[in-house]
């Protein structure tokens, strides 16, 4: 929904023309927002900023901890699972969540019920969610106690500890981020616009093509933007359902941390947070999705 | 689209025929029907107006005919043929909405084109039908502009281009004057009869503004709790209303109580406060019956004029002045009959005719073919 734009809506909200006269009324908001603002900086801004500085001052100024990240094999495999990965738990959430989208607009008594059952997962812990997702996937989990007895395969095969165990965890943790804003962007298309483009000659099909998909494309950014910037930084899940050698940033991060190893850990999580804001940056100079995030922040 | 039969495809505006139409929404009460009964006969390159307060079925009247509802009971023809069961985007009817419902995605020119776009006209053929669409209606040079950048009369005006460019032999328009002022929407109803003159297709037209159906339709059919209450020209819906209702909702009316007397040829003698009144009446009324004449204020008269003895003054009714009001160019007077019953006169407002004064003795006279028995 609103989480990924309220960063800008923010700096809006702070930004006012330097020019005027001291306005006192005018400073009432930021007074407001003053003790959380205080609290981000201390606990938040700071460290965040003491981190960072690690990777160009540990153990004096220098950048050769980029030069040698970027050189180590280790990093790049890790770079390329997380974002394809990312990307996979993306598209996946994606293509079933906005049929979801779909079905929670178009119903109606039903609707509330469908909202309960895709926030519910939303409610459960994620470590609780991922050990579900174990019990589910493992050798004689659920998944394949059923396959074996619909005799679909000879004998248990291996999903949890892959990348496929993985992704199927992910999905269903980021499916909401993906739902609700699409819905939120669906809701909004006047109904009296999908009557038109039938009454035009439209069939449901070129509607949808035509009028309800471009229509949506800022909730399906938002979602997407959302679903993906989340997936980047995952740690839980790959960690406890996927592979031993399937590992990702957030996963190394961890490591090096846990070795004591200050420097190369803040090296990568400066890129980290860097891929994140570069595809902000990018999606937001994307036409398409540019004007949709636009509309969507209206 | 397919042939029609018996010569009705002779124009190139379709006809119309919907036979005891029915829409509940709520099955478990039959009373909460919002179309009950409605049968009517729509002639093809016709003007016809559904006219009716809101909630009187007009709306989803036109829904049905646009395939956007499915009748509970009843059929619908067009060119002779049933569309109950074909999909809207089949029928090949030009909408226009009462929102205008344009793509906001999409620019004007690509609004106008979608219809042909979904027909697979090629790009080519498609732009220059665009265009001519948008001259029709006075748009030329905005085809690359986004809806939100015009204004609502020129967003009206996309709307019907959009609607009419694929050439369907049947336009819908659902309020499309509505939300626009007042000088505009005179402005645009000038141009809806000229563009029905141009195009000769059957126009269907929602409005619950009797000025606008009366200025713009060759026929209305007033709409009234599901059901037609009249159909006619809008001379023959003014001068011969069939009831109460379209009386009322039609114009200003006068209402006054009476008793039936007697019969002399097609005019009914009925007794007013002790009076005879003469009407026109189609039906045979029984000596006795208590009835509801009708007449329109701006027909009624003081009765010292100079014309006060002629055929045109032959009814006449005693009064007490209770309110006079000047509106520039007529005057319009609140009367009171000796048993109470209120009238109205308006009278064009002159350097010669004499104004009334509250509380002043008078009385009034019209001519009987002006009075109609409800």
């Amino acid at each position: 929904m609103s989480e990924v734009v309220q960063p800008a809506s923010l700096a809006l909200a702070v930004s006012r023309p330097k020019t005027a006269p001291f306005d006192w009324r005018r400073a009432v908001p930021l007074l407001l927002a003053a003790p959380l603002l205080v609290y981000m900086l201390v606990f938040y801004a700071l460290p965040v900023a003491a981190m960072l500085l690690r990777s160009v001052n540990d153990p004096s100024w220098t950048l050769a901890n980029y030069a040698t990240l970027f050189e180590d094999v280790v990093f790049q495999k890790t770079f390329w699972i997380t974002i394809n990965t990312s990307v996979t738990v993306t598209l996946g959430c994606l293509i079933l969540g906005y049929p979801v989208a779909m079905g929670l607009v178009r119903a109606k008594s039903m609707a509330p019920f469908i909202l309960v059952v895709i926030l519910l997962p939303f409610w459960t812990s994620v470590l609780v969610r991922s050990y579900a997702w174990m019990v589910l996937l493992g050798r004689h989990g659920l998944v394949n106690e059923a396959l074996l007895a619909l005799g679909m395969i000879d004998r248990p095969i291996r999903i949890l500890n892959t990348p496929l165990a993985t992704q199927i965890a992910m999905i269903h943790i980021l499916l909401p981020y993906m739902i609700l804003p699409i819905a939120n962007a669906l809701r909004q298309i006047d109904p009296s616009l999908i009557r038109a483009a039938s009454g035009l000659g439209a069939t449901p099909f070129m509607t949808f093509r035509q009028v309800i998909l471009p229509l949506s494309m800022s909730g399906v950014a938002a979602g997407t933007l959302l679903t993906f910037v989340l997936a980047l930084g995952f740690y839980i899940t790959p960690a406890m359902v996927g592979g031993p050698r399937d590992i990702t940033l957030s996963m190394l991060i961890a490591q090096q941390v846990d070795q004591l190893n200050w420097a190369y850990a803040a090296t990568l999580s400066a890129v980290l947070l860097a891929t994140a804001l570069a595809i902000l940056a990018v999606a937001r100079k994307l036409p398409g999705v540019g004007n949709a995030f636009r509309t969507s922040m209206r | 689209m397919g042939a029609g039969t018996n010569g009705a495809k002779s124009g190139r505006g379709a006809s119309v025929t919907l036979s005891n139409l029915e829409k509940t929404y709520d099955r478990a009460s039959a009373a909460a029907k919002a179309v009950d009964g409605v049968s009517l006969d729509i002639r093809s390159g016709e003007f016809l107006t559904m006219l009716g307060p809101s909630g009187s079925g007009k709306t989803t009247t036109l829904m049905m005919i646009a395939g956007f509802e499915t009748p509970t009971a009843g059929d619908i023809a067009i060119d002779g043929r049933s569309v109950v069961a074909m999909p809207p985007y089949r029928r090949n009817i030009g909408m226009v909405f009462q929102n205008y419902a344009l793509f906001p995605h999409l620019t004007v020119e690509e609004n106008v084109g979608f219809p042909l776009k979904q027909r697979g006209i090629p790009k080519a053929e498609r732009a220059k039908l665009v265009a001519d669409a948008l001259e029709l209606v006075h748009l030329p040079g905005y085809g690359a502009r986004y809806p939100r950048q015009l204004s609502g009369g020129q967003q009206q005006r996309v709307a019907v281009a959009r609607a009419v460019v694929f050439k369907p032999r049947l336009l819908l328009m659902d309020e499309p004057l509505g939300a626009l002022d007042k000088q505009l929407r005179e402005n645009l109803q000038l141009e809806m009869r000229r563009l029905h003159a141009d195009l000769g297709i059957t126009f269907i037209y929602v409005t619950h503004d009797q000025e606008e159906a009366l200025t713009m339709s060759d026929r209305i059919a007033v709409m009234n709790d599901g059901k037609v209450a009249q159909v006619g020209s809008p001379e023959d819906l003014y001068d011969r209303p069939d009831n109460r209702f379209v009386a009322g909702f039609i114009g200003e009316s006068n209402f006054l109580p009476a008793v039936v007397r007697g019969l002399e040829n097609d005019v009914v003698v009925a007794e007013c406060e002790g009076t005879l009144i003469r009407a026109l009446c189609p039906g045979r009324p029984a000596s006795g019956a208590k009835v509801t004449l009708t007449t329109r204020p701006e027909r009624l008269r003081f009765a010292d004029g100079a014309w006060a003895g002629t055929e045109a003054a032959q009814n006449r009714l005693s009064v007490t002045v209770t309110e006079a009001v000047f509106a520039g160019e007529r005057c319009r007077y609140m009367l009171r009959a000796a048993d109470g019953t209120s009238i109205v006169l308006k009278e064009p407002s002159s350097a010669v005719i004499r104004r009334r004064a509250v509380g002043e003795r008078a009385e009034i006279a019209w001519s009987v073919a002006d009075t109609i028995l409800v």
